[in-house]
């Protein structure tokens, strides 16, 4: 064997971000996405170029509409309520991140499976749904918007009692609840989901603002090296909260 | 129509572990090798740097670095009285896509499979009677090799790879502080354990106390600086806890790109091309050779690679795939039990048990993939089976992978899933509580079978793979037995308060997350009517195709499947290039 050596430190220490982030991961996420290349005769590296993440961009509403977050605010604060431990999921942005989520790659079944046919399938084969996660939550609110209605005599679900509220919530989780033209199931189990990937992912997706979700359960965030507390058992980590986008490296060109 | 390229000796369908092992190999030896890879070109600094590798959302949750189904899925099923449908969303597994493969996002675990394991059927014959192997409509089959043939193989990748570990068996001798289960080691491991964090540290003295003998579980991540034999140096694990479904931004895990690629990138008869499907192997008339492999750039552009050797070096299910569409070895017909191909899948038997402390702080967040305790009393054969009405087993681990808060809150037994009391038993547990992982072993069945689907069809009008799947009575049992041995020593550990067991009950889910080692359905045997490849994984119809992988594994047994496929890969790439190459044909006869 060949004892040459390759030392790849020299090339972690120049790895500061530059670059589109969108263009860029879109090109590079998945199969068959990206020009055909030929590689040989060198590891190929090329200065400044890193699958950065796809960070959201603030400002005003991109997929909700009014009537949505009618529902989709009250909702999300029955599923994380506020309380002296840590911040609602309103409290947190995770609207925000829902939002984001939906305009975006996510929104539009990127990395589902959406071809038919689409007959019922049983639990064991998970989700068998024609829609993507934005048709979810679109063709979804408005049912759910009208059994309210229909059960609570007109009534809108941002009128209801938080009793009421969260009765709703478990008949749509159990599958009690029968919408009109949507799976009311398969909707709260997508949301549920979302809403705890909102509280707790990094905050540069747009929800667990200011690491409020972190602090609450003590989880120290993107930090890169714990070598000298692996052997401190039983003590507090005293790093303070950091997000990807706290870190040194981190640059918005 | 296909442009048809210049020849070439040796082409490699799909770019992860097995492809790369296979490449250094046979371009070492002089031949020239062409890889290709239907994923991108991925590597540290630029894919997974530690500037943005911790992000939880983006690789775990929206599968950035996994298969994307949208361009290539399989139908599945439980049984062959229902409709198999399209895999929509990963779930149960997790498919690895691009340059390494889903060696990227594993968490490094190195394990051998035991002795015994390679004999499954002869062995638990003989001790427990032809009842205990013929059950559940079990097809067990052994290994046409042992254990000792391949342990050379297994000792070159743990150099390759730097694993860490603790020997317990070192050439026949039983070593303190090792598995004392595991066959005989021909050397220590390269690199010495990692330090052990809080929760392995009380599952261990809790396993100790009940007679067990606890040892750190066998590694690739890196517990000090590492230059392996090809020159590749990998660097100290800093416990960020985000290694499995993540690329590791540090150097840390060994992978095809931290222990192989730089070396193999610069050989001048190595290229690898990638954004390139393969869509068929070509045979000649008569069907003995094949004469190379059609594939599809991602430009929409055919071509033909004509070449001596075809090496299926893709993940299990695109191997099996492809030899389905090729027409390479019969279609399993699991009615008549006849045919081979799709023959023997099998998975893993994953159990579970939570435990929970009142004023423990565990840190579960400094963690690394396989920063794990591990006892073995229960793997295998490692203990008596007499009137336990199962076969198998699996080892028991308390693994701290790191404390990833969407996938890795537990709340005790009886809390809802959302709400008031969901939110204050997230914030009191999380820093209190553990996981004990029960990793089963997974028997063959005549129903457990892979074929082609007859209604969906892939994005290249291909018919799609179809999985028919469940688990039977020997896996239920079997997980309920190993899981009843972790809840004892949960509970014998030192300040907890509760537990919460779960064992592997009912069918197979595609939903939730259990472990990406599918195995079989391209299984090795001693002659052609109950395999598709010999002990040296060639194919036995047609003899320049070698097929890689855990696919070749006749059932699964409890422990991860890397380990074992590498070393089956460097025996087979032994034999290609000691006696294949000077007189191609069949290496064993039929």
């Amino acid at each position: 064997m060949d004892a040459k050596r390759f030392d790849r430190r020299g090339l972690l220490i120049g790895g500061v971000l530059v670059g589109s982030a969108g263009a860029a991961s879109a090109l590079r996420d998945g199969q068959l996405g990206a020009p055909p290349q030929n590689y040989s005769g060198t590891l190929p590296w090329k200065e400044g170029v890193a699958d950065v993440p796809p960070i959201a961009e603030p400002g005003g509403f991109r997929f909700f509409t009014d009537a949505e977050r009618a529902f989709i605010e009250p909702a999300i604060d029955r599923l994380i309520p506020p309380d002296s431990h840590g911040p609602s999921a309103s409290q947190a942005d995770v609207h925000v991140f829902l939002d984001r989520q939906l305009a975006g790659l996510f929104g539009r079944g990127d990395h589902f499976y959406l071809g038919g046919p689409w007959p019922k399938g049983t639990p064991e084969q998970g989700y068998q749904s024609r829609l993507s996660p934005a048709q979810v939550y679109r063709a979804t609110i408005p049912a759910i918007e009208g059994y309210v209605r229909e059960k609570f005599r007109g009534m809108k679900f941002i009128q209801l009692p938080v009793g009421g509220q969260d009765q709703v919530l478990k008949d749509l989780e159990s599958g009690k609840a029968a919408l009109a033209n949507a799976d009311g199931q398969l909707f709260f189990t997508m949301f549920l989901q979302n809403v705890l990937e909102g509280y707790f992912s990094d905050p540069i997706y747009g929800g667990n603002k200011d690491m409020a979700a972190w602090k609450m359960i003590g989880f120290p965030g993107a930090h890169y090296d714990y070598r000298e507390w692996a052997g401190r058992h039983g003590q507090r980590v005293p790093f303070p909260q950091v997000s990807i986008k706290g870190r040194p490296g981190w640059s918005e060109a | 129509m296909a442009t048809r390229l210049p020849p070439i000796d040796v082409v490699l369908v799909g770019f992860g572990w097995t492809g790369a092992i296979m490449g250094q190999q046979l371009c070492d030896a002089g031949l020239d090798v062409l890889a290709l890879e239907r994923g991108v070109w991925r590597d540290t600094p630029t894919d997974f740097a530690p500037t943005f590798a911790q992000d939880e959302l983006r690789y775990m949750w929206r599968h950035h670095l996994f298969q994307n189904l949208a361009n290539d899925t399989l139908t599945i099923r439980n049984n062959t009285n229902q409709q198999a449908l399209p895999m929509r969303r990963l779930g149960s597994f997790l498919l690895g896509n691009g340059v390494g493969g889903a060696g990227v996002h594993w968490n490094g675990q190195i394990w051998r499979f035991l002795p015994s394991d390679f004999k499954a059927y002869s062995h638990n014959r003989e001790r427990y009677g032809n009842a205990a192997v013929k059950a559940y409509d079990m097809t067990v089959q052994d290994y046409p090799f042992t254990y000792e043939e391949i342990e050379p193989y297994y000792d070159m990748f743990d150099k390759v790879c730097g694993t860490t570990g603790k020997a317990g068996n070192l050439r026949g001798q039983i070593q303190p502080g090792g598995n004392p289960f595991e066959g005989a080691r021909s050397s220590e491991y390269p690199n010495p354990p990692l330090p052990l964090t809080y929760g392995p540290t009380l599952f261990a003295e809790a396993a100790a106390k009940l007679g067990h003998k606890p040892f750190p579980h066998p590694n690739g991540n890196m517990s000090r600086p590492y230059t392996n034999p090809l020159g590749v140096q990998l660097g100290q694990c800093t416990y960020c806890g985000f290694c499995e479904k993540f690329g590791c931004g540090n150097y840390s895990k060994a992978s095809a790109q931290t222990t192989i690629l730089p070396y193999l990138m610069t050989k001048s008869n190595f290229s690898l091309r990638t954004e390139c499907q393969v869509l068929k192997v070509e045979k000649t008339a008569d069907g003995k050779r094949a004469t190379g492999v059609t594939y599809i750039d991602s430009a929409g552009k055919e071509f033909f690679q004509p070449a001596e050797i075809v090496i299926l070096s893709a993940y299990v299910l695109q191997n099996v795939h492809l030899l389905l569409l090729s027409g390479i070895g019969k279609p399993y017909d699991p009615k008549s039990g006849e045919g081979v191909v799709g023959k023997n899948y099998a998975y893993q038997t994953m159990g579970s048990v939570n435990v929970f402390f009142k004023d423990k702080i565990l840190n579960p967040f400094i963690g690394a993939g396989s920063l794990a305790s591990v006892v073995d009393e229960f793997n295998g054969d490692n203990f008596d089976h007499s009137g336990l009405g199962f076969i198998g087993g699996g080892y028991l681990a308390q693994m701290n992978t790191g404390g990833r808060p969407i996938e890795m809150i537990y709340t005790p037994e009886g809390t809802p899933r959302w709400g008031l009391a969901w939110k204050q038993a997230a914030a009191q547990n999380y820093l209190r509580s553990l996981n004990i992982s029960c990793h089963g072993s997974m028997m063959s069945h005549r129903g457990n079978y892979l074929d082609l689907d007859p209604t969906y069809r892939d994005g290249f009008g291909r018919p799609m793979l179809r999985m028919t799947f469940d688990f039977t009575d020997n896996e239920r049992k079997m997980s309920a037995y190993i899981v009843g041995k972790a809840a004892e020593i949960g509970r014998a550990m030192d300040g907890a308060s509760s537990i919460k067991a779960a064992s592997r009950k009912g069918s197979w889910s595609v939903v939730p997350y259990q472990t990406t080692h599918n195995t079989g359905g391209a299984i090795t045997g001693d002659n052609p009517r109950n395999s598709v490849i010999n002990k040296y994984l060639q194919n036995w119809d047609v003899s320049n195709v070698f097929v890689m992988g855990a696919g070749a594994y006749p059932q699964n047994a409890g422990y991860n499947p890397t380990a074992t496929l590498a070393a089956l890969a460097y025996h087979s790439a032994a034999v290609i290039k000691n006696q294949y190459l000077k007189n191609p044909g069949p290496l064993v006869q039929g």
